[in-house]
């Protein structure tokens, strides 16, 4: 086979080529000289950019067969409309960062970063081209150890060392755990092209062990709960534009993967394949915001409500996997069409707010939101498009986040015609949770902002901040124009996937131009459910600047400055602003007592005291608790118990041996 | 094309009705508190009059307050009155009744929400924060509840298009449903707690320890205060229309009434909201404020009766539906 088809693969090849040829060179090049990684990464982003959305729009199905790897397969290499949908979602979010990074300047390269860099947009790319298990697994592999030394590349910092630490373990345990899923695919005769395991039939018992380790080998990668416990601390760790490639890009591959497997290769859905993933999704989908609405830490809060986006594409899934197995298309469709448009959604806002809190933490030196403050007027580039980042994941309309939510509510409502008591029982848990984790997204998003960018700064730093380079701003800006047509024109982006939803799903969402204008979003048909974000925005921004004008030319538009009023106390030092901490209180008081064991410990001095008084919040995770540190401890100490077994003499040794043999022999007597 | 136009008036019409209405909605219910309290209380047309008072006025602006600050109240005013002009009112089928339907509503309000919220922070005073962060508790608990009830009725009715569901209620033969029961409580008490009302904030105090919604709109004046305001009203009406749409919409015209089938919808929804309003005005007498923290028992019981309504709608047969 050495006809490649199409013009795309060969792109795409030469995107490969470039990225790797940049890592290469950023290997060997002076550190001053290593800033030409970025505009050649975006150049390589462009062509395979160009190469998916070809792939995408023309619904090709392009294969070669390459004899490199292992002898006996070779690679295997496939370009479909799923690969090419992920494919688009990695290299636009490699754009954005690449052309963020040509604002870096001498000082933030490293040899520990940009040689790097390339190499991991390289291997996001190349896991999606796989089409046999070998290919597939080096890829990821090359994925994971790329992100880490991204991740350790600040390594002076103990907390990244630990960072690092907890995510090669992780990143470990999910290869490993995807190597038993393949495994299992495969089967005896061990068929490790893909194409061998579509035609593969499983049991249900090794399907239903496929499904546990691939969900625990995509969980672990995407940070689905309870698998999470590095990713916040491995994304805010990594240098900025980084996290948002790890953050924004790097968790799709991962529902790439869990897409390719459950939909394609795996064979015919069950019901109850649906369970861990609603289950998990919704719990991520809340109990990530839980964590990002108490953080102190600007990047961190972002990795944990990557976590409940995550948890929201996830619960998507299960829901399609759910109706699928049902027989019931068209919520298939709804469910699978949130999931994918969420997916590309939160790529574009999650790597917008990652970048932007890289421009806040370059000005100012600080990511701890209760040391910010007053940006807005300091970096009102920043502040503008992080606004519109904010609100788009807080799931506002006209925006970008609310065409997904809305999806994936509108299949919560077919949840009743399930065959199975327990997805019916499910579906609307599930809508409750995800509603509830629409509210604590507003809260969470509110506080972030309103605490970095608005109010008066809390430090010196703050204060003293100055616009992000050009370079930073426009990255940032073209995302925030992203999320706001990806808003406007969702009910395009739906007709668009259409093919794609039909090969997954067994059904499209609709035809463009079916709803009462060009640009309704329609579930089902539009007698049932439709939301016209255009519409909106149009009567919303007609009755602002209506009233606006109104307002000026009929009254009044005189306007004074003045101190603040704060019911008659003006000018009080600006550490008399609600701080993050103090905004989430109320929040905790509700939620945390449950969830955190949150206790408030209040060190009140008696009068004439001249000692502070002392506030003190304590919380306990319980997830890093039993599931990750008393393992851990557990397993410590059982080893150190064997370690003894290090130093025997000879003679015992002999002895062992001899029980073994005399163990195995009884054994196998008695088995035979 | 006389049709289109004769709805496009129509649309137009309830527009222009919800904001007509708006101030004397929130000033029955004043007049009623003063009168169940022994006192004359501030004529019908007080809420206009404050408004004009207002829009007249200079705006006196924080010093540290930012183009958000004073953009945020056009924008939150826009958004509540659009939200409030596509539930349907007097005729369930008016010409943009279609271009949000339920889901997309509370996600409009909590738009202005999130907005307001945020203009609170933006002067970078104590109450601003005080205001700001317990509102978006409320709301954390609030929101899901009424996406829930949303939800509960939308699926009884096949459809989460309000004009559809109002239809649908209509040739619908009376009977008492448990979960529309549950659904009910759950949307009033998180109207109560939307608007501001008691036991959850008291709209009439500065008391410090006790304001949400007003500490946040602390540093507001002038036109700027007119419009947040203005929401305030338009946000009450949007609210009691909602329950209107969602549990009454007995007597409101067909799609295609005509306009004395509309004058006539106008009539029965206009006395359907003073009713509402009065109502309102008899509760808040009748009861005293919670402190803050028993708010979030308060709105997580309307969080559970909506989700057992839900879950009602979904599981049960059809007795207890």
């Amino acid at each position: 086979m050495s006809a490649f088809p199409g013009w795309q693969l060969p792109a795409l090849g030469c995107a490969l080529a470039i990225y790797a040829g940049a890592a290469l060179a950023g290997a060997v090049a002076p550190r001053r000289a290593l800033s030409f990684v970025y505009p050649v990464c975006a150049a390589a982003a462009v062509l395979a950019a160009a190469a998916d959305l070809s792939v995408f729009f023309t619904q090709a199905n392009l294969q070669a067969h390459l004899p490199i790897g292992l002898p006996t397969i070779g690679l295997h290499i496939r370009l479909d409309a799923l690969s090419a949908f992920f494919g688009l979602i990695v290299n636009i979010g490699v754009f954005a960062s690449s052309i963020y990074g040509l604002g870096l300047g001498g000082s933030d390269l490293s040899k520990r970063i940009e040689p790097f860099y390339p190499a991991f947009c390289a291997a996001m790319n190349a896991v999606m081209l796989a089409d046999d298990a070998y290919g597939f697994l080096f890829c990821w592999e090359i994925m994971s150890l790329c992100s880490w030394a991204l991740v350790v590349s600040r390594h002076e910092n103990e907390e990244n060392r630990k960072a690092g630490y907890v995510y090669l373990v992780m990143a470990a345990f999910g290869t490993f755990a995807l190597l038993c899923a393949f495994g299992g695919m495969a089967g005896a005769a061990g068929g490790y092209t893909f194409d061998a395991m579509r035609a593969n039939h499983l049991t249900p018992l090794v399907s239903g062990l496929v499904l546990a380790a691939a969900l625990a080998g995509t969980g672990s990668k995407a940070g689905i709960m309870p698998l999470h416990a590095w990713l916040p601390l491995a994304h805010p760790a990594a240098p900025s534009h980084v996290s948002a490639l790890m953050s924004g890009v790097m968790t799709k591959v991962a529902v790439y993967a869990i897409i390719r497997i459950v939909f394609d290769l795996l064979g015919n859905p069950q019901w109850w394949w649906a369970l861990p993933f609603i289950i998990l999704g919704a719990a991520s989908a809340v109990g990530g915001l839980l964590y990002a609405v108490q953080d102190q830490d600007l990047k961190r809060l972002l990795a944990y409500s990557t976590i409940e986006n995550i948890g929201i594409i996830f619960a998507g899934i299960g829901l399609a996997i759910a109706f699928k197995s049902s027989g019931i298309r068209y919520g298939a469709a709804v469910a699978m069409a949130a999931a994918l448009i969420h997916s590309l959604n939160h790529s574009w806002f999650k790597s917008l707010l990652f970048l932007g809190a890289g421009a806040v933490l370059h000005a100012t030196g600080r990511k701890d939101l209760d040391g910010l403050g007053g940006l807005i007027h300091r970096m009102p580039k920043t502040a503008f498009y992080w606004l519109i980042g904010a609100l788009s994941i807080a799931a506002l309309p006209p925006l970008n986040g609310f065409v997904s939510e809305w999806l994936l509510f509108q299949a919560v409502l077919v949840g009743p015609v399930f065959p199975e008591p327990i997805l019916r029982f499910l579906s609307p848990v599930a809508g409750a949770m995800l509603a509830l984790a629409a509210g604590l997204a507003a809260a969470c998003f509110v506080r972030a902002y309103g605490t970095v960018f608005l109010g008066r700064p809390r430090s010196e730093e703050a204060g003293a901040a100055h616009e992000a380079p050009a370079a930073q701003t426009i990255a940032i800006g073209l995302l925030a124009v992203l999320c706001a047509l990806g808003g406007l024109f969702g009910g395009f982006t739906a007709y668009a996937i259409g093919p794609l939803l039909t090969s997954l799903a067994g059904a499209s969402l609709m035809k463009l131009g079916d709803g009462p204008t060009p640009f309704s979003l329609i579930a089902f048909d539009q007698g049932r459910a439709i939301y016209d974000a255009p519409t909106i925005a149009l009567f919303v921004a007609i009755s602002a600047i209506a009233t606006m004008v109104a307002v000026h030319l009929l009254a009044n538009k005189k306007t004074r400055r003045s101190p603040a009023w704060d019911c008659g106390f003006p000018d009080a030092s600006p550490a008399t602003q609600y701080t993050a901490s103090s905004f989430s209180q109320p929040l905790r008081r509700v939620y945390g007592g449950i969830v955190f064991k949150a206790t408030e410990d209040v060190d009140m001095p008696g009068p004439g005291e001249l000692r502070p008084a002392g506030f003190l919040v304590r919380y306990s995770d319980h997830i890093w608790r039993y599931l990750y540190l008393e393992p851990a401890g557990t397993l410590w100490s059982v080893s150190k118990q064997f370690n003894a077994l290090h130093f025997l003499s000879i003679r015992l040794y002999l002895v062992a041996m001899f029980c073994t043999l005399i163990a195995l022999l009884i054994i196998a007597a008695t088995w035979m | 094309m006389a049709a289109t136009l004769e709805s496009f008036l129509a649309q137009g019409a309830q527009m222009f009705l919800v904001l007509a209405i708006a101030p004397a909605v929130t000033g029955i219910t004043r007049r009623v508190k003063a009168r169940l309290t022994r006192r004359r209380g501030a004529p019908l047309l007080q809420g206009y009059r404050d408004l004009l008072k207002l829009v007249r006025k200079d705006v006196v602006l924080a010093e540290n307050a930012s183009w958000f600050f004073r953009t945020a109240p056009y924008l939150i005013f826009a958004f509540t009155w659009v939200a409030a002009a596509l539930v349907p009112t007097m005729a369930s089928g008016l010409m943009f009744n279609w271009a949000a339907d339920v889901v997309a509503l509370v996600a409009l309000i909590g738009a202005a929400r999130a907005l307001l919220a945020l203009a609170a922070m933006d002067a970078g005073t104590a109450f601003g924060g005080i205001g700001s962060s317990r509102e978006m508790m409320i709301a954390s608990l609030a929101e899901p509840a009424t996406l829930l009830v949303a939800l509960t009725i939308a699926f009884a009715a096949g459809t989460t298009r309000l004009p559809e569901v109002a239809q649908f209620l209509i040739n619908q033969p009376i009977e008492l449903r448990v979960s529309f029961a549950l659904a009910f409580v759950a949307l009033v008490i998180v109207a109560l707690a939307e608007n501001a009302r008691i036991p959850v904030d008291n709209p009439i105090t500065h008391l410090e320890l006790t304001m949400v919604h007003e500490a946040m709109a602390l540093e507001y004046s002038g036109r700027h205060l007119a419009m947040i305001e203005a929401a305030g009203y338009l946000k009450l009406v949007l609210y009691i229309s909602l329950i209107i749409c969602l549990f009454l919409p007995f007597g409101m015209a067909p799609i295609d009434g005509g306009p004395v089938a509309w004058a006539i919808g106008a009539v029965i929804y206009l006395a359907k909201v003073s009713i509402a309003a009065v109502a309102l005005g008899v509760w808040e007498v009748s009861i005293a404020k919670m402190r803050v923290f028993r708010v979030s028992e308060f709105l997580g019981g309307a969080f559970i009766f909506s989700f057992l309504a839900i879950l009602l709608a979904f599981l049960s047969r059809e007795v207890l539906r």
